[in-house]
């Protein structure tokens, strides 16, 4: 199978979604099963972190949030300049791709997994990183033309967010407990995860059934905006690992965290930082394309990319 | 033993659950002395808001408060959220026993 299995519940919920079944996760389960994600991510990367020292890890890291930057600037000149939207709508979706998918980043972990490749656990700290900064040149690029904005207000629904809190709250926990001491509860984080993800999807794929109407009203320029962007920006994920000397699957995994765009963090924020952006298009976009898109598409061909173009810069 | 009602508005919001923290914040200012949130779910202009995630879920706010204040309110939330939210509030008359609470 050239895709990660799991992906299929994600069709599954689709289908679903398509048929309007009655089938519903209910919204105490989705929020649990994303708590337990969050958290389990974080603890992953806390493990690894402690392998390696922290300090050597600086350097990198202002690369890669740097070089991500790139993202949300390139993504708001083709959608305000060519593609003549809003600049509300074209600051909020830069925003939404500027910024990562926690989910993408965790299929693409079982995507590697079951072929065997390995990469650097630490990357759960560039998933951390690269999540909030595209937020507030979001709301920069959208304010340029003047407009004001609660910066207080959405620097604390971007940092007290409980996807900062749970994947940071989990780096720290795995990474002062270290694998031993987190071992006694690896039944539950590590040897459920798979399965938890497997819900997770089969919910997304609900979600995005229910948002398919609005892509009608996206239009065709949002839709190829919306699978050329991650193919780009994943591409620019495999020129930077190389230039940092990540492994093949530290390339892979860096792709699909810049070509992956959020569909929590973000929408939550850019609802009250850009009020006046069309909610829609935004998600959509990330969600109604480019999330299926990375999944049954996206994350082989970054690995292929990756492969490709190992050391070759 | 007669019970003593007295009149009062209930004020109630239907809105975007992300407006859930400006909103009340709002209420206390304007002279509102304490509100009541449920999870709401519906369907109107904005479309079918089913909770299905966070991102698609109502709240229903109601306030018990004096005539003044829900004017007060109500022009704030014209001001801050019409243009941009899903949004709906209606005014009714309501009697309740002690009203130095509202």
């Amino acid at each position: 199978m050239p895709f990660e299995p799991v992906i299929l519940f994600f069709i599954l919920g689709l289908l679903a979604g398509i048929i309007r079944s009655d089938l519903k996760i209910p919204g105490v389960l989705y929020e649990s099963i994303s708590i337990f994600l969050l958290l389990a991510i974080g603890l992953k990367g806390g493990i690894e972190l402690a392998k390696v020292p922290v300090a050597s890890l600086a350097g990198p890291a202002l690369i890669v949030v740097l070089v991500a930057a790139i993202i949300p600037f390139l993504a708001f000149a083709v959608l305000h300049n060519v593609g003549r939207l809003a600049r509300a709508d074209a600051a909020s979706i830069a925003a939404h791709y500027g910024s990562v998918s926690v989910v993408t980043f965790a299929v693409a972990a079982s995507y590697l997994l079951r072929l065997d490749e390995s990469y650097e656990g630490y990357m759960v700290v560039f998933l951390v990183l690269l999540e909030f900064p595209a937020l507030v040149l979001g709301v920069i690029l959208a304010r340029r033309a003047g407009g004001d904005t609660r910066w207080g207000h959405l620097l604390h629904e971007v940092f007290s967010g409980k996807s900062i809190v749970l994947l940071v709250g989990g780096l720290l926990i795995g990474w002062i407990a270290g694998a031993d001491g987190i071992k006694p509860l690896d039944l539950l984080f590590m040897d459920l995860f798979k399965g938890m993800l497997a819900f997770f999807l089969l919910e997304m794929g609900l979600v995005v059934a229910s948002r398919l109407a609005d892509l009608r009203r996206a239009g065709f320029f949002l839709i190829g905006f919306a699978v050329l962007m991650p193919v780009f920006a994943g591409g620019l994920g495999v020129v930077t690992a190389n230039v940092i000397g990540l492994s093949v699957g530290g390339a892979a995994m860096l792709a699909t965290l810049y070509a992956s765009a959020s569909y929590i963090a973000a929408p939550a924020a850019m609802r009250i930082a850009i009020p006046e952006a069309n909610p829609a298009l935004s998600i959509g976009a990330a969600l109604g394309i480019t999330f299926p898109f990375n999944l049954v598409i996206g994350i082989p061909l970054y690995y292929w990319m990756a492969v490709s173009f190992e050391g070759a810069f | 033993m007669g019970v003593q009602l007295s009149p009062r508005k209930l004020l109630t919001i239907i809105c975007e659950a992300s407006l859930e923290e400006a909103i009340a914040a709002d209420l206390l200012q304007s002279g509102g002395h304490g509100y009541t949130i449920t999870d709401a779910r519906g369907s109107g202009t904005h479309g079918r808001r089913d909770a299905i995630w966070p991102a698609s879920a109502n709240i229903r706010i109601e306030i018990l408060c004096a005539e003044e204040a829900a004017l007060d309110i109500l022009a704030r939330l014209q001001e801050s959220y019409y243009a941009n939210f899903g949004m709906v509030s209606f005014l009714s008359d309501v009697l309740v026993l002690r009203p130095e609470k509202f």
